[in-house]
């Protein structure tokens, strides 16, 4: 396992503990978004070029985009 | 060492469902569940994983006689984060509604049934 | 149950799950061995296919049933988002507000990269049986990329340049392409979904037979899944009001 991989391993851990530890979801919205840019880093170094693209796209993009999107929508309407 | 990989998959799957069992906001808890998929993405793609090979696609850099890394379960990772990212879609739309009917996101107030 | 209770069901819940999970990863193959036999057939199909992607061989041309089926779900989560989006009876659409608008800097930005991610996306659909990408990847960019007319612009050019009705048709468009390629092939060759066009060259836009034809239906389908699903919330947000707040 070269060290490299060790380090994004690593990355990744973090990122996901800071993930479910961010309560406010408004700024897990933008530490899930790092977080798929880890994994994504992740992936290409494990030599999945094709994995990686989806990852980026869907997990740095779409779904952070819908989370905010969720949370705007549940503050503005009941609490 | 060399069951890093594997330990933290499984450390990924671990920490989402902690987050989701310890969370006070739906929405929250859509998010873990996104960081609980993901560990089986990295355990899929650990398996699949030769030391030092190249990516499974030929040009000028590959050819077909070279060793890859296994491209079947890239191929299952590749479609499990597309429907995973549509199926949190779906639940985030869930806690909208939800957020609608109940006027709260909070699972421990969501916990009666109503008829 | 009380609270501390339900910590400790959640502990050994987890411990347990930890202990199982050790066990298996403790009698699995080492990370990054050179033995994968699923691999060494998975390649030699595809290079005897002309595919250079192996990746997009085993999706669309080994595997392409089960494509069909994870574009299914797809659909129907897409379709069961919209009925939970939906505005009910008490709430209404109104028209979106003007507004100041983006600023210059962001509008200039929108503008010049919604060109470009439209044909970067394109290019990775239809290049996906040559490079990494296929219809999956390239179809995700193509519904993110049309939402840069929201961030450069204003919701209703956004609106304007997306009619929702049609992306709903080209989304089951899609879907229907892939089976009929599916069952042409059942027709011509006995059996669904094989691979009965010409190779042509190994590495060039024009090869793996039916691969690029079913990688432009996905893409479709998936872009257009994602537009569909982005106006649902984005609606939502925007236009959607119930009678109350209107009148508070």
């Amino acid at each position: 396992m070269s060290a490299l991989i060790a380090i994004a391993l690593t990355l990744v851990l973090a990122g996901a503990v800071a993930v479910v530890f961010t309560d406010d979801p408004k700024r897990q919205a933008v530490t899930l978004s790092v977080y798929g840019l880890l994994m994504g880093v992740l992936f290409v170094l494990l030599s999945a070029p094709d994995v990686a693209m989806s990852q980026i796209v869907i997990g740095t993009a779409i779904v952070p985009l819908m989370v905010m999107l969720t949370i705007r929508k549940i503050r503005g309407s009941g609490q | 060492m060399s069951g890093y990989a594997y330990a933290v998959a499984g450390a990924l799957l671990l920490l989402g469902g902690l987050g989701i069992a310890r969370s006070r906001d739906l929405v929250h808890s859509v998010v873990c569940l996104s960081v609980a998929q993901s560990g089986t993405f990295v355990l899929l793609l650990a398996v699949g994983y030769q030391q030092g090979a190249p990516a499974p696609v030929f040009g000028s850099t590959t050819s077909p006689n070279d060793q890859v890394v296994d491209p079947l379960v890239q191929a299952l990772a590749l479609t499990d984060i597309v429907v995973s990212g549509t199926v949190t879609a779906l639940l985030l739309a869930l806690a909208i509604q939800i957020g609608k009917q109940h006027g709260t996101v909070d699972p421990d107030e969501l916990s009666a049934l109503e008829g | 149950m009380s609270r501390t209770v339900r910590w400790c069901v959640l502990g050994v819940g987890l411990a347990g799950v930890a202990v199982v999970l050790g066990m298996a990863f403790g009698s699995m193959p080492d990370f990054g061995i050179d033995r994968h036999p699923y691999r060494d057939l998975a390649v030699a199909a595809s290079v005897s296919h002309g595919t250079a992607n192996v990746v997009s061989s085993v999706n669309f041309d080994q595997r392409g049933l089960d494509t069909l089926i994870e574009e299914t779900i797809l659909f129907g989560s897409v379709v069961a988002a919209l009925a939970l989006l939906r505005p009910s009876d008490e709430e209404h659409l109104h028209r979106p507000g003007g507004g100041r608008g983006p600023l210059e800097g962001t509008r200039a930005v929108g503008y010049l990269m919604l060109p470009l991610t439209l044909v970067v996306g394109i290019d990775v659909v239809l290049h996906g049986q040559v490079t990494p990408g296929g219809g999956f990847q390239g179809g995700i960019v193509l519904a993110t990329g049309l939402h840069l007319l929201y961030v450069g612009g204003r919701y209703r050019s956004l609106e304007r340049l997306r009619p929702i009705p049609l992306f709903e048709y080209t989304e089951s468009a899609g879907v229907v392409v892939f089976a009929a390629v599916g069952l042409a092939t059942l027709a011509g060759a006995g059996s669904f979904l094989a691979n009965t066009l010409p190779y042509g060259t190994f590495g060039q836009l024009v090869s793996a037979g039916t691969v690029p034809l079913l990688n432009v239906a996905v893409g479709v389908a998936v872009g257009s899944g994602g537009v569909v699903l982005l106006a649902q919330f984005l609606q939502q947000l925007i236009l959607v009001s119930t009678d109350e707040a209107e009148r508070s």
